[in-house]
């Protein structure tokens, strides 16, 4: 690909991955949703390790399509009692790289830091979003989204929100 | 403080209250470290996390850094992770496999079975620093295992672990059983932290009571995907309750709503997994009768071992341990355990079922955080509102039920009884 493909590529995900922060930075949680293609899957490896096959390691989420739709029914509910009341959010995105693509389907990768506060208290993760973004389809459809967490462990104790 | 008083228990009123200073109060927090976790019996790790000759994991255990390893020969240690020349960490890797370790401060060397290995030239050190002992790791006093379980205890004249775990090992027997060729972890395990006082996750580990009230949204998906199973077992056992195993210990045991991997089967874990658990399921009862292998496909167990080590035998196996950091803090260590060269599917499918329910990102262990979290939040009020009530359950005639409290009132009996013991 062109240099300028590239970055026009690399631009028209950021304004995607803007969009995604956006979604979930205000709760609209099932129009989150909607950004993943059927069959996707969200995971959080385990921190301070590179260990990275949920079948072989225990992670934190490793969720499959039917999975993370009921995790965001969950989040819908009052009685996901650590969301409730619902905690604030912002995501921040930046680092946006494309490092792959073939067949349509963009490998992205970002760092991430996400800040949640509830009761007080404020819950900071960071790390780096993997993706695979289908990027053929209009509007782009996320095929999977990993989020390594930079963390020697989880500090914040809960993840809860979709980081 | 008159520690003896923060627990009342009127046996014909039915009564049994915890005042809330135990979970707020720097002083009691200075006498658990003295009282419990300088004289328990503390979880350390699994057999197969240092499974092979050399292997070595760090870990923080009763406040105390220690190094968990084989050493060359094979033999298991636990040595306190302190140089003895002038007390830096000497092994600063979570984990790994050497033959040596050495200290990067002054390069002081210990061989893996702790012994000082440095040769300085004549002159430096005295003939004691070699053959005495003195510049060796030191070990932990107490060093004991049941089953892949490693225990260690920091009062040299502690009871043995297997007179400790008393009633507890029959049912550590049951998880270890479960594979002939036993059990291991499954990668490194989750770590957090729970802004809470670490026995709110003692009660709550081992609490049916608080079942449905908190967790209905994990019960809902459940449902939904048709993973909800309560019809009963079609056998004769029907053990659903609580034992109390003696020194603090106690267990529930009651029919499992959910799948286990090992080995009840769910429709949402998909028909072709039918006759693998239905095989596993018939290879249990063939080994350990009808009874025993039923009970250890079908029924669920939540155990603690006082006071911090908690094996939940549920919708998967959990380990999980955890110490205080504060009264108002503790950090948490959990690890999967599965069975030792399982299959690929079924170990996918393990790990897949933890994580439905257990850990920061599960969809149950969260609210119980936030439970708990309440809670510490709520003993801001203990001035006008002083007690918790651990009652329930107690005017019951016969056994006790498995949503009972009697299980924590085990805990909190062993508690106050140690907690007020002279040291």
């Amino acid at each position: 690909m062109r240099r300028n493909d590239t970055a026009a590529l690399r631009g028209r995900i950021e304004d995607f991955l803007y969009l995604e922060a956006d979604l979930l930075d205000e709760w609209k949680i099932e129009e989150w949703f909607a950004l993943f293609a059927e069959g996707a899957t969200y995971e959080v490896p385990p921190t301070g390790t590179d260990e990275h096959d949920p079948a072989t390691s225990l992670f934190y989420i490793a969720d499959d399509y039917v999975r993370l739709r009921e995790r965001v029914v969950r989040l819908t509910k009052k009685e996901a009692h650590s969301e409730f009341p619902r905690s604030q959010q912002r995501h921040m995105i930046s680092n946006v790289r494309v490092t792959g693509l073939a067949d349509g389907v963009a490998d992205v990768s970002c760092n991430f830091v996400t800040y949640r506060a509830k009761r007080g208290v404020v819950d900071t993760y960071y790390g780096k979003h993997l993706y695979r973004i289908d990027v053929n389809a209009e509007p782009f459809r996320i095929k999977s989204k990993r989020s390594v967490l930079a963390m020697d462990m989880l500090y914040p104790g809960k993840l809860t929100i979709i980081i | 403080m008159n520690l003896k008083e923060l627990i009342v228990e009127d046996r014909f009123g039915g009564v049994f209250r915890v005042h809330r200073s135990a979970f707020t109060s720097a002083e009691v927090a200075l006498l658990e470290r003295a009282n419990i976790f300088q004289r328990c019996w503390l979880y350390l790790g699994h057999d197969s996390e240092i499974a092979g000759n050399c292997d070595f994991i760090t870990r923080a255990v009763g406040g105390r850094e220690l190094i968990f390893n084989r050493d060359r020969a094979g033999a298991v240690h636990a040595f306190l992770n302190t140089c003895p020349h002038r007390g830096a960490m000497v092994v600063r890797e979570k984990k790994g496999n050497a033959l040596s370790f050495r200290c990067f401060y002054h390069g002081w060397s210990f061989n893996v079975n702790g012994r000082f290995a440095s040769r300085f030239d004549e002159g430096n050190y005295g003939k004691e620093h070699y053959g005495g002992g003195c510049a060796d790791l030191a070990q932990v006093p107490r060093l004991e295992s049941y089953r892949d379980f490693w225990f260690v205890n920091f009062d040299r004249n502690a009871v043995p672990l297997s007179d400790y775990l008393a009633g507890a090992k029959e049912y550590i027997d049951l998880v270890a059983d479960q594979n002939e060729a036993g059990m291991e972890v499954v990668g490194s395990g989750q770590q957090y932290i729970i802004n809470a006082n670490w026995k709110l996750l003692a009660e709550n580990s081992i609490d049916a009571f608080h079942g449905f009230p908190v967790h209905s949204t994990y019960f809902d998906y459940l449902k939904t995907l048709g993973a909800l199973r309560m019809e009963s077992t079609g056998s004769n056992f029907t053990a659903s309750g609580m034992h109390d195993l003696g020194n603090g210990h106690a267990v529930i045991e009651y029919a499992s709503p959910w799948g286990r991997p090992i080995a009840r089967w769910v429709p949402s874990m998909g028909e072709d997994k039918r006759p693998v658990i239905a095989a596993l399921r018939e290879g249990l009862i063939k080994r350990f009768g009808e009874q025993r292998g039923t009970r250890m496909s079908e029924f669920s167990r939540n155990m603690l071992i006082f006071p911090n080590l908690v094996i939940n035998d549920i919708m998967a196996i959990t380990i999980r341990t955890f110490m205080p950091a504060a009264p108002n803090k503790m950090t948490v260590s959990a690890w999967a355990l599965g069975s030792r060269g399982e299959d690929h599917d079924l170990r996918k499918l393990r790990l897949f079922n933890f994580l439905e329910f257990l850990g920061p990102g599960g969809f149950a262990t969260p609210d119980d955080q936030e439970a708990l979290e309440n809670c510490q939040r709520g003993y801001q009020n203990l001035r006008e509102v002083g007690w918790n009530d651990i009652s329930k359950g107690m005017p019951r005639q016969g056994p006790p039920m498995n949503d009972d409290e009697e299980q924590m009132r085990c805990f909190w009996r062993q508690w106050r009884d140690r907690i007020g013991a002279v040291s």
